[in-house]
């Protein structure tokens, strides 16, 4: 595919004799919203950091914008476009809420050629993200102090904060309740409507149907399936993994 | 405050301060001073490392013997003015600093301070075993009768130690206002998230190693000149691993601030131990002071006196 902002061929990561990953081609077209499911330990995660750069893949090579990602390390793809949240939420524990945000505009906008915002300009985007997420009234707490939901918040807002054109939203769902999912799966859609690129990776069916244009399965660490949502969860071999024989 | 105003004001104060010790009776009075001042210095180097990225240093002692024997070779080899000994000294510790973090720095936690704990012990075998600046027998340094401005000689050393503190403390907190403390802070509390927040880790990391040992090795530097005679056992001497860790500890370690609080605090105590004959004027007491009160600051004051401050006046603002 010509157009693909993101393009991975022959993927592949060991972990001593385990394969975690092996082979994986993948493509994704600017603006797609993109399902990944499978189950525990099929190796979502493990392509998530391969993506991102925290890891380094063993073979295959990972294309993104134009641009060939293997050798790079995770902020210098950060500042290429590349953005994702983490399963587990880690905020930045000694820092306000709005300093969480603030670390990506100082070391990601302000890192790339020709933008430099000025401090009023900072604190102006900083505002506007936690608004956009809703977490303006808690600008100047601290992390602890927040709930779950809202530490998920954080990540998603730290993620847009460095403008990226792709988001890796790594089970941000995961343990929240009915409505706390549709509360950040609405935020996903805002996100995607402002034309980044999505790649959803979760558990909770409801929200990857609902969410995903195209749903990818992973399967010990092999892709099983790659189409539309429906068809997909329609597939003998998806329904064999998730559910026996 | 803006940064140029707290260069402007750290300069003023470093002003007044020296004017206050000129009308002191005595020189023991700056030979006191110089000391506080040494430990002002490193408290606050150690702090860029320790208390702005979270990587706790064993090695203060290497750093700083390694300014102080830099000196001793710059003594026998090219005699140069002290403040041109100083820039020389800070520049061989910075590049230490530079190559210990390049090599340690992928550890994490108590390992990397296991490794700065290595090097130290490395290089005062090195130095013990190095001839040319007197190995265990140590090197005689001998003062210049008179100097330029001052005559005396202790209160140009002290002089010297006076504008490193304000610099030290001015770079300090230039840092911590600055973008990069903010990417040292997202390092301390977490260094995945950082990378995928866009901070160069290593990179910083390696400024923090290398500017902290570069102060280090100013402090350093002179050092021999103040007690004419330096061998290893004074120059990687354990009161400075020690003190460096306590003081930014005892003080608090997320501000400027704080390792000033502690270095003073501490380094009084154990000047007025130390003139007071107190236990015998066994020197052993110093680390007795700096042992208890750092007990009872873990226990009572986790987050040292800023922290203790900062609690006390939260409850009011709001």
């Amino acid at each position: 595919m010509a157009d693909a902002l993101l393009e991975v061929q022959d993927l592949g990561k060991h972990f001593g004799g385990f394969t975690a990953l092996d082979a994986i081609s993948l493509s994704v077209r600017a603006g797609e919203r993109v399902g990944l499911i499978g189950p525990n330990g099929s190796g979502k995660s493990t392509l998530v950091n391969c993506l991102s750069g925290t890891l380094r893949n063993d073979s295959g090579r990972v294309r993104f914008d134009g641009r060939i990602m293997d050798g790079l390390a995770a902020h210098e793809r950060t500042r290429l476009g590349m953005a994702r949240s983490f399963q587990l939420p880690r905020p930045f524990g000694s820092l306000s809420v709005a300093e969480n945000i603030r670390i990506p505009l100082l070391y990601t906008v302000n890192a790339r050629a020709g933008t430099r915002l000025s401090p009023t300009e900072i604190d102006a985007r900083c505002l506007e993200l936690l608004q956009l997420v809703g977490l303006a009234e808690k600008a100047d707490r601290r992390p602890r102090d927040l709930t779950q939901v809202e530490m998920r918040k954080i990540e998603l807002a730290r993620a847009m904060a460095a403008e990226p054109k792709l988001l890796i939203a790594d089970e941000a769902m995961a343990g929240l309740s009915h409505s706390e999912i549709d509360d950040i799966l609405a935020l996903l859609f805002k996100l995607n409507e402002r034309g980044i690129t999505v790649i959803l990776i979760e558990h909770i069916m409801r929200a990857v149907m609902k969410f995903s244009d195209r749903l990818v399965v992973l399967v010990a660490g092999r892709k099983i399936a790659d189409g539309e949502p429906q068809a997909v969860v329609r597939n003998p071999e998806v329904e064999r993994a998730y559910l026996g024989e | 405050m803006r940064t140029a105003t707290f260069w402007i004001i750290a300069i003023a104060v470093g002003a007044i301060i020296f004017g206050l010790f000129l009308l002191a009776p005595n020189a023991y009075y700056f030979s006191a001073g110089f000391t506080v001042l040494q430990f002002v210095v490193l408290a606050t180097a150690w702090n860029i490392l320790g208390g702005y990225t979270g990587y706790v240093n064993f090695g203060t002692a290497a750093f700083f013997a390694l300014g102080a024997y830099s000196t001793v070779v710059l003594y026998k080899l090219l005699p140069m003015p002290i403040p041109l000994m100083v820039l020389v000294g800070g520049t061989v510790s910075g590049l230490v600093g530079l190559g210990m973090g390049y090599l340690t720095l992928r550890l994490r936690g108590v390992f990397f301070s296991i490794a700065t704990l290595a090097m130290a012990v490395v290089l005062q075998t090195l130095i013990t075993n190095w001839d040319y600046v007197g190995g265990s027998r140590g090197a005689y340094i001998l003062r210049p009768q008179h100097t330029p401005l001052l005559g005396d000689f202790v209160p140009y050393l002290f002089l010297i130690m006076l504008v490193l503190a304000v610099v030290a403390v001015a770079i300090a907190r230039t840092i911590e206002r600055s973008r990069l403390g903010y990417g040292f802070a997202a390092i301390r509390d977490d260094e995945l998230a950082a990378e995928a927040a866009g901070v160069p880790t290593l990179r910083l990391k390696l400024m923090a190693t290398t500017l902290s040992g570069a102060l280090m090795g100013m402090a350093g530097a002179p050092y021999p000149y103040f007690i004419t005679y330096l061998d290893p056992a004074s120059g990687f001497n354990l009161n400075y691993a020690v003190n460096s860790i306590a003081m930014p500890l005892i003080g608090g370690m997320t501000s400027w601030i704080g390792p000033i609080i502690g270095a003073l605090l501490i380094g009084s105590i154990q000047q007025i131990a130390t003139v007071t004959n107190f236990f015998g004027g066994n020197p052993a007491v110093n680390l007795l002071i700096v042992g208890v009160l750092l007990v009872a600051f873990v226990i009572i004051a986790p987050n040292g006196i800023v922290g203790l401050a900062q609690t006390w006046l939260k409850p009011r603002r709001r």
